[in-house]
């Protein structure tokens, strides 16, 4: 009765970094395939051996469906292929302009009622619906990084949001085997309104010289029960990213927990961003950005 | 990755139990600042994450130039020394059968 094709049929993934590099090895590795867009090709070289990597590393955690062969991959600089997809999730910056300017052209791009999905960790949906020529088709996701390997994903609803998205992304997390938690729109939703601050928080205590890094994560995880500590998990998203996000919220809250602290934005002018540049709080093996 | 890859004996050459195992809790103190037994549980209560474990797995196949797929790639395999370097000198031996 509904000629609405399954979100799954042509999933196209913009932006090639960490998490839409991370989004496509979690697609890949449950058989459907992606069309991962990047206007930089080196970033799509990139994407590639990411993906070949975080595809070994969910067989190693046995995080992978048994049986099912991994989808195929298409890797292009050209965002044509957005014109005939069945589900688009935008992974690109965490910059507010860009995000909504690339989800206005891709929203003119696609056929109504496709599903339009913004993986923002930080940045109001409703705000970037303002963009888009069809704001029920819109919601957000917060995949955690490395996706294969949390299987819960934040689902943010905007006001606009329909039904039909709804659905559309309950089956499209179904299919790769996520679990969801829905939650309202707010600047950073429910985890990284939560988390920023807290890293921010564990970076200052740093900086003040209270505790090492080793000392901080070793307390947080061993009296705490956090499952990595806090800068190994700064590490893992990105300490640039982490900055962005802090300052959309800073921003959109006024919460001056959320403002950057000198130690973090050291590590991001000398270009230390964490795992995926070798170096951030701690230091990582070449092979395991 | 072909077959071929595996006949590369890997920077350390041909090894014993002993050469494996002794390499294997020198690169864990290196990395994790904490020595270990050979038979403690890597990943077990506020052990290692998973992407250490990853780390372990790039490290054995250029360490000891093997190549572990498939079945071999299990956390299960990875849960202590001892039962790293049952699988590497399985894995070189595997080769070497094929290849030499």
């Amino acid at each position: 009765m509904t000629s609405t094709p399954r979100p799954t049929e042509r999933l196209v993934v913009l932006g090639a970094g960490v998490m839409g590099t991370g989004i496509s090895t979690l697609a890949l590795g449950h058989g459907v395939s992606v069309i991962l867009v990047d206007t930089d090709p080196d970033q799509l070289a990139r994407a590639e051996h990411g993906i070949a990597d975080g595809l070994r590393l969910a067989q190693l955690m046995g995080r992978l469906p048994a049986d099912t062969e991994p989808g195929t991959l298409l890797t292009t600089g050209s965002a044509q292929h957005v014109a005939g997809a069945s589900a688009v999730i935008e992974a690109v910056t965490e910059d507010a302009a860009l995000k909504a300017r690339l989800l206005a052209e891709v929203s003119a791009a696609v056929r109504p009622g496709t599903l339009l999905i913004s993986n923002t960790s930080s940045i109001p949906i409703d705000e970037l619906a303002d963009a888009v020529a069809r704001p029920a088709d819109l919601l957000g996701t917060h995949f955690m990084n490395p996706p294969s390997l949390i299987r819960t994903v934040e689902v943010v609803r905007g006001a606009r949001t329909g039904d039909a998205a709804m659905a559309a992304v309950d089956d499209l997390l179904g299919a790769l085997g996520r679990e969801r938690v829905v939650v309202r729109d707010s600047p950073g939703f429910v985890t990284s309104r939560i988390l920023h601050p807290m890293i921010n928080t564990a970076a200052r205590v740093v900086q003040q010289g209270t505790a090492s890094v080793e000392a901080v994560d070793a307390l947080m995880q061993g009296c705490l029960g956090h499952p990595t500590g806090p800068l190994r998990t700064a590490d893992l998203i990105g300490i640039d990213n982490l900055v962005d996000s802090l300052l959309v919220l800073l921003e959109r809250t006024g919460d001056e927990s959320c403002r950057p602290c000198d130690l973090l934005l050291d590590k991001v002018r000398a270009g230390t961003l964490g795992r995926k540049s070798g170096a951030g709080f701690y230091t990582y093996e070449e092979d395991m950005r | 990755m072909t077959a071929a890859a595996n006949t590369n004996p890997g920077p350390l050459g041909p090894t014993d139990d002993e050469t494996v195992q002794k390499e294997l809790l020198r690169f864990l103190e290196s990395r994790t600042r904490t020595s270990w037994l050979p038979d403690t549980d890597l990943f077990g209560d506020g052990g290692q994450s998973s992407l250490f474990a990853m780390e372990l797995v790039v490290h054995l196949e250029k360490s000891f130039g093997i190549s572990i797929r498939g079945a071999n790639l299990r956390l299960e395999n990875f849960r202590t020394v001892t039962v790293m370097t049952a699988m590497v000198r399985r894995l070189q031996q595997a080769a070497g059968a094929q290849h030499g």
